[in-house]
């Protein structure tokens, strides 16, 4: 249906320019614990790349890694190097990079309960100078992506449902008028046809505004349907990276992570006592 | 009119005066918890602190003057000079935002995503760390403090009360200021919070420190404005109750009284503070005038806390707190 990758004659024009470049590297949260172990990846330009894999593969921890959000979880990158535009950033503020045009929206949303909808947006926007017209145009931006906003506006964002606060949250992002966004995990407890939705956005945000997304997913099956290229992780090391489509196609991929084998998909009944065949790091 | 209803009447009005002073007091404590889901045990000895502070300024005190006499052998006690009030007050909100940035550096910074309990605790040793060092800056002494305001029983009120009811009111000059000031103070308060852009990050602040600091607001900055703004609410509260009863030690206590006026108004809600504060000033004094004398006097004391306690059951939330969201 929605094959990203098809439409790509520009992906090899884009391919020359990487916007982010990630470096080997290594994080060790209080000083001891080692979770990634020399994960490199590099994000095109106008790309969305996905970052793959299951629970404490290391995707939050690259992301957090990236936007600086590591800090106050007392986390920290000991050894590689993260660079944006060739500039290594990985001892910025949080709020230098959101300056840079470098936005991270969390997993679980993180909306700001007590405050609007709109206020919620409206803190987006707080690292930009720019006078009110500016900032209407640009709610008026984010309401066009999401209408359903539009309507919540004036509700609490606690009290809107766990779609709308996805939404609320990448409309959050919209409203620093980012050229990257690292979008961690937006499936998250979210209905199969809310998820759907959620991509179509994203994907639109992407071709229209020219946003840049590096997006972390455990919905891999959705994930490579949307995004140009992907990288997987497993236990902190990325394990394989290739384009989407290719991944797609991948006898490992589509057994580990797609849950098909040559059969087709399996039933539960088979799975249940099912070990995988290989494992890419003994 | 009936003496008792004329009795009454003048009660529940310095019941009022009294709350206003309460409130004051209260809206400290909101301002921060609000902005960082601290308790601050020590906005009390801040009040302390500012007064003193103040005070030593006015009268041109050197400061650390015990110290200093003792380690040099020296003895000086005064520039010899008086500062006048107004340059003196700006002096200290200087001095008050000093503090904040520093409990932001050296105490705050250090704590980003700990548990409540953990920052709970980092403001008693505040409160107790800066009950000694302002003793140690200005000295132990009871000191007068005296900006000008007016002060003693408001003549006018007591005339035209006299000339209608034959029973003249006794309003002290300083309560009906402290009610001006604190009502400036909180519409002031009300509109930097919802209007501004700082207002807004510092209550998204509140709600989710990560996502704050993921949309690019600055913790440490958002900090020292929440705590200095803290800060000239103590002074506020600390002139206001230094005119009334004095500067000393005693001042910190008031942090006490405001406890339940947190409970009954909500942590969270800067008219709430104001409105607690008037419930539990007309409170405890109707409750002495009516009951004090059949229960044997100094009601006031706990009635507050009582009253406080009604709402806890009732309400946890307090009158005007956020309602807890809870959902997933």
């Amino acid at each position: 249906m929605l094959d990203a990758t098809q439409d790509q004659p520009q992906s090899a024009a884009q391919a020359a320019e990487t916007l982010l470049e990630v470096n080997n590297i290594e994080v060790i949260y209080n000083h001891v614990i080692l979770v990634l172990k020399g994960v490199s990846l590099q994000v095109p330009k106008g790309g969305i790349t996905a970052l793959l894999g299951g629970n404490g593969a290391g995707k939050t921890t690259t992301l957090k890694a990236v936007s600086n959000l590591l800090h106050s979880e007392r986390g920290e990158v000991t050894k590689g190097a993260i660079r944006y535009r060739g500039e290594t950033v990985h001892d910025l503020d949080p709020a230098d990079l959101v300056r840079k045009g470098v936005i991270q929206v969390m997993e679980g949303r993180h909306c700001f309960e007590h405050l609007t909808v709109e206020e919620n947006l409206l803190t987006g926007a707080y690292t930009r100078k720019v006078s009110k017209g500016d900032i209407d145009a640009d709610l008026e931006m984010v309401y066009t992506y999401f209408p359903r906003l539009r309507e919540r506006r004036r509700s609490q964002a606690g009290y809107t449902s766990g779609g709308e606060q996805q939404m609320c949250a990448i409309g959050r992002a919209l409203m620093s008028r980012p050229e990257t966004i690292l979008l961690d995990e937006p499936s998250m407890g979210l209905a199969p046809q809310l998820v759907e939705q959620i991509f179509e956005i994203v994907k639109e945000v992407n071709e229209k505004e020219g946003v840049t997304f590096l997006l972390a997913e455990q919905n891999t099956n959705v994930a490579l349907r949307y995004a140009h290229y992907g990288y997987i992780l497993e236990s902190g090391r990325v394990v394989m990276d290739g384009p989407a489509a290719e991944l797609r196609e991948n006898p490992d991929v589509k057994e580990f992570y797609l849950g098909m084998s040559d059969e087709g998909r399996k039933s539960f009944r088979d799975v249940r006592s099912y070990r995988r065949r290989k494992r890419w790091l003994s | 009119m009936p003496d008792q209803l004329l009795f009454a009447m003048e009660v529940t009005l310095n019941g009022l005066m009294a709350g206003v002073l309460y409130a004051l007091v209260a809206l400290g404590f909101v301002l921060i918890f609000k902005a960082s889901g601290i308790f601050n045990y020590a906005q009390g000895v801040m009040a302390l602190f500012a007064a003193m502070t103040l005070v030593g300024i006015m009268k041109g005190q050197v400061p650390f003057s015990h110290l200093i006499n003792a380690i040099f052998g020296t003895d000086i006690h005064y520039f010899g000079w008086h500062v006048p009030s107004l340059i003196a007050i700006l002096l200290t909100c200087v001095v008050m935002v000093g503090l904040a940035w520093c409990v932001q550096y050296f105490i705050m910074r250090h704590l980003v995503n700990q548990e409540p309990i953990i920052l709970f605790m980092a403001t008693i040793g505040l409160a107790y760390f800066l009950e000694g060092f302002s003793d140690l800056m200005w000295g132990s002494e009871i000191k007068k403090l005296d900006v000008g305001l007016p002060q003693g029983i408001n003549e006018t009120i007591d005339r035209v009360t006299f000339d209608w009811f034959g029973y003249g009111f006794f309003i002290d000059n300083l309560d009906i200021v402290a009610t001006v000031i604190a009502a400036l103070l909180v519409v002031a308060l009300v509109v930097f919070s919802q209007y501004t852009r700082e207002g807004r990050a510092m209550r998204a602040v509140a709600d989710d420190h990560q996502a704050a600091l993921s949309v690019g607001v600055s913790l440490n900055f958002i900090w020292v404005m929440v705590w200095s703004v803290a800060g000239f609410v103590a002074l506020v509260a600390g002139i206001m109750w230094g005119t009334k009863s004095g500067v000393q030690f005693s001042l910190s206590l008031i942090a006490l009284k405001a406890l339940p006026v947190l409970m009954l108004g909500g942590f969270t809600s800067i008219p709430g503070a104001i409105v607690g504060g008037l419930i539990i000033g007309v409170g405890e004094k109707l409750f002495e005038f009516a009951l004090g004398p059949a229960l044997g006097g100094a009601t006031e004391n706990w009635f507050a806390y009582v009253l406080a306690l009604v709402f806890l059951v009732f309400r946890p939330q307090g009158l005007f707190g956020e309602k807890i969201i809870e959902r997933v």
